[in-house]
């Protein structure tokens, strides 16, 4: 047997990165953000290798949407073990449904049988884009998978709910959307890294992709209160439970 | 933990490849959630953490600027150094380990060695199947190995070895010793030749060296080498004089300059970090002047060092580096940080000594790193022969 997927990928900053509002007030500043292939996507890329390494054949293909600068994002799956990469760049930032026409336009031509992603994007927290490709395509999808198994032109997949855990079953091909779980992505080795440079990375113009979304403005949360100071000691210790239970409503 | 996010002041980022970036990135993540999580322990055990050896082996750092076909990784020396720096970020042993292993034993098994012994060795060393050290310096011949007293001599089928070898990292560990020897008269250095010696071979015994304070997570032996017979074989046929364990240092120096940056990293960014969080006389000590004027030495010590280490990587990759260029970054860089470490260490006041913070322990690393390699003021020496054309020693 052998596994085709193909695994989207998306550039986001780092998590440690500090990010700030561009001028613009619409987007964000990316001059000294260090930026890295999504988390949620890493789980997606090393499912997709454990589930060909698995088979015993197959390929994976990374696919990203974005800027010239997402072929950084890519090469990293490459290192990782990925065997093909398509850039499909845009002008600008897309919005969710843009990115997922755009997606479903490219896909519809190939050969695959899993469309794999990560949950969500670390940095827009959208959670939509697996599932609308899935749609736009009409194939299955399971969102939220921890683990899945692949076997006679179906997969069963392990979704995280509220409380415990759901197992559903797709036809092939099928779309599914990865949390953490049974993926712990894989460290590109250093040979990966230089045998990267040698994959093929596909580069061409992102196609289809309108919508009819917007971004209008960002914002930083509130700035959070200064605490107080009820009292030092075991005197302060009726006051602050009071203050727990009527003020802040917590016990 | 909150992810090592490097210190680059001047942008230095930018003067590196995107492989070479990535590569950092790997190594330094890897320390992250792998190194740093048993060091504490390694180092009050005083062991050698054994189990992060495949997981390095995995990550491909041994001799990884070694070619492809030997099954490293052929990366350039830029993306070598880059991989000591982050190592030592961790700590300077576990750097210590792998120089052992790729720029002390893979390497002159790469330059001197037959095509029978390159294969035989290097895929399993890269793998990390076969561990190895190196045996130069004697209890009485350390900055003068010219002098060492140990030797072979040919027999009919083979060699025999006699002597003894000091301050050996790996040397309890290791499965072959790379051992340099005399093979005629004491005073001829031209006749030192390197010799692969397994080190369960009949008469090699290796003993750790007791009562260190410095580098506890890494393994220091005295090697004893008594009618040890080895055949033709072990010869590294292409080894020839004093010359072939110098150009052996120069590798492993060329590590650590670029290593001993990223132990200051390590001691700038925990000094950095505890000084905004450390409240004192009503304000984190960060906002005093004498904590800042510390920070400032030491971000200064760390951008000139990345700058030495960058370029002498660069004139290493043209194939124009000189051994006295290597000589001016070890000495320089692990003098360097020496100094960070130990203010590091002082800024953090009363937990500084705590092995829970990395400064101390860094601090104490360093000594040997100053020490050994080619002492601090050894390379000064070549330095000052090589600009005045005077030898002092």
């Amino acid at each position: 047997m052998r596994v085709k997927s193909i695994v989207c990928v998306k550039r986001v900053p780092d998590t440690e990165a500090r990010v700030r509002i561009a001028a613009d007030g619409q987007s964000i500043e990316t001059a000294g953000v260090k930026f890295v292939l999504n988390p949620y996507d890493e789980f997606a890329v090393e499912a997709a290798l454990k589930h060909k390494e698995a088979a015993g054949a197959g390929d994976v293909t990374v696919l990203s949407v974005g800027g010239g600068e997402s072929a950084e994002t890519l090469r990293t799956a490459l290192a990782m073990g990925a065997d093909a990469a398509v850039l499909l760049k845009s002008a600008g930032p897309l919005e969710g449904l843009a990115v997922a026409r755009v997606i479903a336009e490219e896909v519809k031509g190939r050969e695959y049988d899993l469309l794999l992603f990560g949950m969500k994007a670390i940095d827009d927290d959208l959670q939509a884009v697996g599932p609308m490709v899935a749609e736009l395509l009409g194939i299955p999808a399971a969102t939220a998978v921890t683990e899945f198994s692949v076997e006679g032109g179906k997969a069963t997949a392990t979704r995280e709910i509220e409380g415990g855990s759901e197992v559903v079953e797709l036809k092939l091909p099928c779309a599914i959307t990865l949390t953490k779980g049974a993926y712990e992505p894989r460290y590109a080795s250093l040979k990966g890294i230089m045998a990267a440079k040698k994959k093929p990375l596909e580069e061409k113009p992102a196609a289809g992709g309108e919508s009819g979304v917007k971004v209008e403005k960002l914002s930083y949360p509130a700035e959070r209160s200064a605490g107080r100071i009820v009292g030092e000691g075991p005197d302060a210790v009726p006051e602050l439970l009071r203050l727990l239970r009527n003020e802040a409503k917590v016990l | 933990m909150a992810r090592f996010q490097g210190v680059d002041y001047y942008d230095i980022d930018s003067l590196l490849s995107e492989e070479e970036r990535m590569i950092r990135d790997t190594v330094r993540q890897w320390v992250d959630d792998e190194l740093l999580p048993v060091i504490e322990d390694a180092y009050i055990g005083r062991y050698l953490p054994k189990q992060l050896i495949p997981r390095m082996a995995e990550l491909g750092v041994f001799g990884a600027n070694l070619p492809e076909e030997y099954g490293c990784a052929g990366l350039n020396n830029v993306a070598y150094g880059l991989i000591m720096q982050e190592l030592e970020r961790g700590d300077s042993g576990i750097r210590s380990f792998a120089s052992v292993q790729g720029a002390l034993c893979m390497y002159p098994i790469y330059a001197f060695g037959s095509e029978e012994q390159k294969q035989a060795y290097l895929p399993r060393m890269a793998a990390g199947e076969v561990i190895g050290c190196f045996g130069l310096t004697e209890p009485d011949y350390g900055s003068n190995p010219g002098g060492m007293i140990t030797r072979a001599v040919k027999t009919e089928d083979g060699w025999v070895l006699n002597g003894a070898k000091m301050w050996i990292t790996n040397g309890s560990t290791a499965d072959i010793a790379i051992i340099w020897a005399k093979t005629g008269e004491l005073s001829d250095t031209k006749s030192i030749r390197g010799f692969i010696v397994p080190t369960d071979t009949p008469g090699f015994s290796a003993k750790d060296q007791k009562g260190k304070l410095s580098l506890l997570a890494s393994d220091t032996s005295e090697l004893v080498l008594q009618d040890v017979h080895v055949p033709d074989d072990a010869l590294l046929p292409k080894s020839g004089g004093l010359k072939s364990p110098l150009m052996c240092l120069t590798q492993a120096r060329f590590g650590i300059a670029w290593g001993a940056v990223g132990a200051a990293m390590a001691c700038y960014d925990e000094a950095l970090s505890y000084s905004k969080q450390r409240v004192m006389f009503g304000g984190p000590i960060g906002g005093k002047q004498i904590q800042q004027v510390r920070l400032a030495e030491m971000l200064t010590g760390i951008t000139n060092g990345q700058l030495l280490s960058w370029r002498l990587g660069r004139l290493k990759d043209e194939g124009t580096m000189r051994p006295e260029q290597v000589s001016l970054a070890k000495r320089h860089n692990v003098s360097m940080a020496c100094d960070v470490a130990r203010e590091a260490r002082r800024l953090l006041g009363g937990n500084g000594i705590l092995v829970e913070y990395s400064a101390m322990r860094h601090m104490a690393n360093l000594e040997s790193v100053y020490t050994y390699e080619g002492t601090h003021d050894v390379h000064g020496l070549i330095l000052g022969q090589d600009v005045t054309g005077i030898a002092a020693y």
